[in-house]
């Protein structure tokens, strides 16, 4: 082996290495503005290859904001985002969606006017359609209602089901880090328990790493291993999902007391 | 549920509170009243419509000033009429007047099952090959009908200016129908192809065959050049920035006299050739060359196929790229920009492409323009055009082809049509001019089409990929407001 090849190697072993120490995404020191009112007041948070990192807070706190912020819009005026050892902190949306970033955004925001199957389809163009069916059939066999509708327009479902259709669509692009953005609001408790059960599921069979933003912090932190608490745009709690579900502080304040 | 089942829109909200399942046979009885009161509501509204409309003609009167004759038996005939189809309307079951009281709106929507009862899609497959039949045919059939070449003139020149707006709507479909950007002010790219052609052949001498991909280019040119500052706007603020976008353009081919010959236009423009060969009486002129007797009528039966075979370009273009990424992506941008970006879509690109493309075939139409008038001037390309060729492509239900050409036809046969009836002298009198009338109908036929149609003739989208079946579903059950 040429000492070119050596040294490839030996850079290739050095990039895992640090994968395997280094977060996936980095989020350090970020604040964001809406104008002139500050949202986000420097914010730190990590998430780790291979698990479930979970945002959760009051309403306004500022998680979709920090969800947004990763995504680049709007933008955040201090501080650093790191991907995979890449600064994202300036690159447009469409940029940081091609690194493999997938969203799927609050409310949904599947498209209504197009069918399931063409909607799969926009999700699965980052990917350059290598694995369409592939992944179409995996993800009609994690969401079987999508299979009844696949050439029903999108708009025409019910909430629950254009959610599975926007985390479908998310992760037709196969993407190395899902951002969820409240995935369970306005969604029925049964639907709720489901699309949590596809997350634990996505997350344990083929270890996709996701970062959830959400409102329904019992459900969220019992999934996670990683929990974040966001107040008034601040991290305030950091700790392992079953840390902070025992704690009492976050219970008094998300889990009405514990009485879940 | 592997197929679409029979879906049942709930009733609208005041028929719940009166008793929702009141059948419209049990209350008609009761209606007889309401719809009696509607109908002298509609007379009384059409009276005070008709008063400022038609009550009053002026004309010249001896001494050269004008006088004003009221006709107040038109406005009563015009308010009768309005009572009695309100009336029959209300009678006949049809509860979905303008003035109805009760709104016992049928409020069950089917959707077939079947997907070959998809009236949609059958409609389609079938229009498409009969209207490029018709069309292929319509010179031959008219030819036929009035027995000549030089009787037929009227119509195939009604026919080139039909294919026309069939490909500006075609072209402006592109940027409204499927990327979803309002565009107000078309006509500058079809005023950019125009004297695109126009200048480059009276001053270089170019042919129309190398003129018209460059006015197809520079077109596009412009195209990018308005896309860029309207990058950020969306809806009402783009419509404004296009709409002054047109008139610009339109400001600056009257006042850059020294160029664009002003007001005065461009006159003397060269005539098509076939391919190369004009269509003179002369040794070289086309009739020669193949063979057959001069006809004047040749250029314009040429004139005729070559806007056709524009015009299906732009169509298949347009229906190949909606099967390509980008046509994909530009109706993914339609209905959600923010979801676009997220997966990973250059919304600036997009949107930029989406502006050329549809601004380059305004610009294959432009010189096609140019060359079949001979004369060109800013008056062709004022605000009107725009608002006609977006009414084709609202008209016709944004993104449909199909239905943009019926549209098309409509709006430009429609009017021309009624130059033809004559026979309502017989009923309005001898000094009653249909023609006076034709924004009035127009006027009628669009708010009749808001009533009965609000999303377009043909407002049925076809996805453009299908997996195992074909299905779709009718626009009127997804909600409004979107495309």
């Amino acid at each position: 082996m040429s000492v070119a090849g050596i040294n490839v190697l030996v850079e290739e072993t050095r990039a895992a290495e640090k994968a395997r120490t280094a977060p996936l995404l980095s989020v350090r020191g970020v604040e964001t503005y809406y104008g002139n009112i500050i949202a986000l007041k420097g914010v730190d948070l990590d998430v780790h290859e291979g698990e479930i990192a979970t945002l959760i807070g009051a309403n306004g706190a500022g998680k979709s904001t920090l969800m947004m912020t990763i995504c680049g819009n709007p933008r955040a005026r201090r501080g650093r985002i790191v991907f995979d050892g890449r600064d994202i902190t300036n690159l447009s949306t469409h940029e940081i969606a091609r690194l493999r970033i997938a969203q799927s955004p609050e409310g949904r925001r599947i498209f209504p006017r197009m069918t399931v199957y063409e909607n799969l389809q926009m999700g699965a163009s980052l990917d350059n359609f290598a694995h369409f069916n592939d992944d179409l059939e995996r993800m009609l066999a994690i969401f079987p209602r999508l299979k009844e509708r696949l050439h029903q327009r999108g708009g025409t479902m019910s909430g629950g089901e254009q959610q599975m259709l926007a985390i479908a669509r998310a992760l037709m692009a196969r993407p190395r880090l899902l951002l969820l953005d409240e995935p369970s609001l306005g969604l029925a408790p049964l639907i709720v328990k489901q699309i949590f059960a596809v997350i634990r599921e996505l997350n344990e069979r083929d270890g996709m790493t996701v970062f959830l933003v959400e409102q329904n912090a019992y459900h969220a932190l019992k999934l996670a291993h990683r929990g974040y608490v966001m107040v008034t745009g601040t991290i305030t709690m950091t700790g392992t999902g079953k840390e902070l579900l025992a704690n009492p502080q976050v219970q008094a304040a998300y889990l009405e007391g514990g009485r879940h | 549920m592997s197929a679409v089942h029979p879906t049942s829109v709930a009733p609208t909200s005041d028929a719940a509170l009166t008793g929702g399942d009141v059948s419209a046979a049990g209350r008609r009885g009761v209606d007889l009243a309401g719809t009696l009161r509607s109908a002298v509501m509609a007379a009384l509204l059409m009276f005070g419509l008709a008063v400022p409309i038609l009550l009053l003609r002026t004309e010249q009167g001896p001494g050269g000033g004008l006088i004003l004759i009221p006709r107040w038996n038109l406005v009563l005939v015009c308010c009768g009429l309005v009572f009695l189809a309100r009336l029959a309307i209300g009678l006949l079951g049809g509860d979905q007047g303008l003035f109805s009281r009760a709104r016992t709106r049928k409020a069950t929507i089917t959707v077939s099952a079947d997907p070959a009862k998809q009236s949609g899609f059958r409609f389609a497959a079938v229009a498409t090959p009969l209207f490029v039949g018709a069309a292929v045919a319509f010179p031959l059939i008219v030819y036929l009908l009035k027995g000549g070449l030089a009787e037929s003139r009227y119509w195939i020149d009604l026919g080139i200016l039909i294919l026309t707006y069939v490909m500006l709507g075609w072209g402006l479909n592109i940027v409204v129908g499927l990327a979803g950007l309002l565009d107000l002010g078309y006509v500058a790219f079809y005023a950019v192809g125009a004297y695109s052609y126009a200048l480059l052949s009276t001053t270089f001498g170019l042919s129309f065959w190398i003129c018209l991909p460059l006015a197809g280019i520079l077109a596009a040119f412009w195209g990018i050049l308005l896309g860029f500052p309207v990058l950020r706007l969306r809806g009402d603020y783009l419509a404004i920035v296009t709409l002054a976008f047109g008139e610009i353009i339109r400001l600056v081919l009257i006042n850059w006299v020294d160029v664009t010959g002003g007001g005065a236009g461009i006159s003397s423009i060269p005539r098509v050739t076939f391919f190369g060969i004009p269509f003179t009486a002369g040794e070289e002129g086309f009739a020669a060359r193949f063979g057959l007797e001069f006809n004047p009528m040749q250029r314009v039966v040429f004139l005729y196929y070559l806007i056709l075979v524009l015009a299906l370009i732009t169509n298949l273009v347009t229906i190949r790229l909606r099967r390509l990424p980008i046509g994909r992506a530009w109706e993914a941008l339609r209905e959600d920009e923010i979801a676009c970006r997220s997966l990973g879509i250059n919304t600036t690109n997009t949107k930029l492409t989406a502006f050329a493309i549809g601004a380059m075939f305004g610009g294959f139409a432009g010189s096609f323009f140019a060359t079949r008038q001979g004369f060109i001037s800013p008056e062709s390309f004022n605000f009107l055009e725009s608002a006609t060729i977006l009414a084709i492509v609202v008209l016709g239900g944004m993104g449909s082809q199909v239905g943009v050409a019926v549209a098309a036809i409509a709006m430009v046969a429609g009017p021309e049509l009624l130059r033809n009836l004559g026979f309502l002298r017989a009923v309005f009198g001898e000094g009653f001019d249909p023609n006076e009338y034709r924004l009035l109908l127009f006027g009628l036929a669009m708010v009749a089409m808001m009533v009965w149609r609000p999303r377009g003739l043909i407002s049925v989208r076809e996805p453009s990929v299908v997996f195992r079946e074909r299905k779709s579903i009718s626009g009127s059950l997804v909600k409004e407001g979107h495309g």
